[in-house]
């Protein structure tokens, strides 16, 4: 219980910072948003009131912007995305896809497309890309990289 | 004199091991006791040679790829720093004749200098054509743009010059430049190379774009999925500034212009330039309908330049050169040239960049060498997830935007996406539906209930083909697609049935129909 009051004071004070940060930038919801989630992998619900007091905004236009964007989360987002792009697509990303979602569940998000379509086809793991990726070599990096 | 060695630091070389290979190669010559300069460049866009490693000889560079960290010991073995013979040479890397045969305006620099010196870019003739802008007025700037026959190159080809002059002529302060640089379509990525590669190439291009139309402030509306580019965009935008080039007082003139990077947070729609509109003020990406032009009401309702990265990178050579130097490259109502992008299922991918004119045929046997798995090609994907499947039998259309509309597709951004007789085009088809599903912005309803819809139908058909045709569920998806094609908002609604009717039309025989049936 004191470790949740922990977190939600830790919580309202870098958004704070990071509010402080941006506000008077025009059009400062999306970088508010980003340094919010890079500090702490995801949004807590519960500070949307106070970005939305800090920006001037109401609580539904900064729920609104959340839900729209894939970027944005309410909970940790996967470890773990597979470029499902045409071009990845053609190279095999499905058998890919499966194959890591069979290992990781919900830790495997597809992605629509990570811009490497030469080498194709390509992961991301942790925010690195892999590409020319096989299974063998999938198997291997996801035994390496990824907590169990 | 100590050796130049280069090694990529582009994010698709670095997905392919680049920085091992780079650690590598300066921990060999540590041991060996030899000092050489490690320069990492742009791609030189041979993604199938990457990671490639080139040296600095007497006779220009020599080009070893692709490289593994563990053929490095290797490759010192074999004196690769004076371009000693290796299973890995590729020769000079200038005489490689997929680069040799190019026609590289737009990516004149990239892989050839560091991406962040100044000192490099201007040694390549960068900023040339901000130097000739500030000596012109608004008017003329955008005068040598209409003539050059620009068009955008995101996508719509919307000619460029008109679209500035719209903007110059608008009443209305602030104005802005925006940059698309959202580049979402799977099969692209000569946006990112150019910002990774040559970044001063797009701030000057930018720069004269705020002069031309009278903007101070400029956007680059990044997709988050490029974080090296945008690492390197704000590192050459503060360099550009410190020496004059952006900023209060550009190159003393007294002229102002600023440039700030917005990332973005995934999703497709905001390509759209309204959505992207939308999403910089810090709302939902959601389309706006048009009119207002955003040339007349864009960004906080103020007059907005919005092109693509490719389309403001064409510039600073038209400034340089003049307008006739572009516009001769090129056929019929397409000028210039296209950086075009062999992806998916082929042997040599990479960055082909050639005036427009140049038949797919060429593209994908001659630069591409046919498929990565050896087998027949079925079909390609031109002009991103919105573009059309083409068969073999169309592949001697010519790169020509005009051209590809009257074959009912698109050349869009440039990306050519390979796939081999194993593909399944009922499932491509699917999976078009699927992505404008997921990505619509929901605004208006033919795209967000009828790509669902068409999920659904496509389900069906793929279920019932191996069992015969089922022509009522195909009339009803062409049904659909008419609806979606003529009653979406935007392109996304608006283009989703072209890779779905394509697919269908010369594919039949996925869907479990005979020929006949599916022209029916």
């Amino acid at each position: 219980m004191s470790n949740n009051i922990n977190n939600t004071e830790r919580f309202h004070s870098i958004v704070e910072t990071v509010i402080e940060r941006h506000r008077h930038r025009p059009g400062a919801l999306l970088p508010v948003l980003h340094d919010i989630q890079e500090a702490l992998g995801f949004i807590p619900s519960a500070t949307v009131g106070q970005i939305a007091g800090g920006l001037n905004l109401s609580r539904a236009e900064v729920h609104g912007v959340i839900s729209f964007y894939h970027d944005f989360r309410y909970a940790p987002g996967p470890q773990v995305r597979i470029c499902m792009g045409e071009a990845c697509q053609s190279m095999g990303s499905a058998a890919l896809l499966s194959q890591a979602t069979e290992i990781l569940g919900d830790g495997v998000e597809p992605v629509y497309c990570l811009g490497n379509c030469a080498c194709a086809p390509n992961i991301d793991i942790s925010h690195a890309y892999h590409g020319r990726m096989s299974q063998e070599k999938l198997a291997s990096l996801l035994a390496r990289e990824v907590a169990a | 004199m100590n050796i130049t060695v280069y090694v990529s630091r582009d994010s698709g070389a670095l997905a392919v091991g680049a920085e091992a290979v780079a650690n590598a190669i300066l921990a060999q010559a540590a041991e060996r006791g030899i000092t050489v300069d490690l320069v990492r460049n742009g791609s030189r866009g041979l993604y199938w040679l990457e990671p490639l490693v080139e040296v600095e000889t007497a006779e220009g560079r020599v080009a070893y790829g692709p490289v593994d960290r563990d053929d490095v010991p290797g490759l010192f073995e074999a004196d690769f720093l004076h371009g000693g013979a290796h299973p890995l040479a590729q020769g000079l890397t200038e005489e490689i004749p997929y680069l040799k045969a190019q026609q590289r305006l737009t990516f004149r620099r990239v892989g050839i200098t560091d991406p962040l010196s100044l000192d490099d870019y201007r040694a390549y003739e960068g900023y040339r054509g901000l130097t000739q802008a500030l000596e012109m007025t608004p008017a003329e700037i955008v005068a040598a743009v209409t003539e050059s026959g620009l068009r955008g190159r995101g996508g719509a080809a919307f000619p460029t010059g008109i679209k500035w002059n719209t903007v110059l002529e608008a009443v209305g302060e602030p104005k802005y430049i925006v940059c698309n640089a959202d580049e979402g379509d799977s099969g692209t990525f000569s946006d990112r190379m150019v910002m990774e590669g040559d970044p001063y190439l797009l701030i000057e291009g930018m720069a004269i774009a705020g002069l031309a139309v009278g903007a101070e402030q400029g956007y680059i509306y990044l997709r988050s999925e490029y974080p090296h580019a945008e690492a390197i965009l704000n590192e050459a935008i503060a360099r550009a500034g410190a020496a004059g080039y952006l900023g209060d007082n550009l190159r003393g003139s007294g002229k102002r212009f600023h440039l700030e990077v917005r990332r973005a947070a995934g999703a497709y729609v905001c390509g759209e330039e309204t959505a992207l509109l939308e999403s910089l003020e810090g709302k939902r990406g959601q389309v706006r309908a048009k009119p207002p032009l955003p040339a007349i009401k864009g960004l906080f309702q103020r007059p907005t330049v919005v092109n693509n990265v490719i389309s403001l990178a064409s510039v600073p050579a038209i400034l340089d050169k003049g307008p006739a130097f572009y516009r001769d490259y090129g056929m019929g109502r397409s000028r210039g040239t296209l950086p075009i992008q062999l992806t998916g299922n082929i042997r040599r991918g990479g960055l082909v960049e050639l005036g427009f004119g140049v038949s797919l045929k060429e593209l994908l046997y001659d630069y591409g060498g046919g498929t990565a798995s050896g087998r027949p090609i079925k079909a390609v994907q031109v002009g991103g997830p919105l573009g059309a499947y083409l068969p073999a039998e169309q592949f001697d259309i010519p790169l020509d935007y005009e051209a590809f509309i009257a074959a009912q597709g698109t050349v869009g951004h440039g990306g050519i996406v390979v796939f081999d007789d194993t593909a399944d085009m009922a499932h491509m088809a699917r999976h078009a539906m699927a992505f404008c599903a997921v990505e619509s912005c929901g605004k208006c309803t033919p795209c967000r209930i009828g790509s669902t819809r068409g999920v659904e139908l496509l389900d069906r058909i793929i279920a019932e083909r191996d069992k015969g045709t089922d022509s009522a569920q195909v009339t009803l998806l062409r049904e659909l697609c008419d609806t979606l094609l003529n009653g979406s908002l935007c392109a996304l609604g608006g283009m989703t049935p072209f890779p779905v009717l394509s697919a269908l039309e010369h594919f039949p025989a996925d869907f479990g129909l005979v020929a006949e049936t599916a022209h029916a």
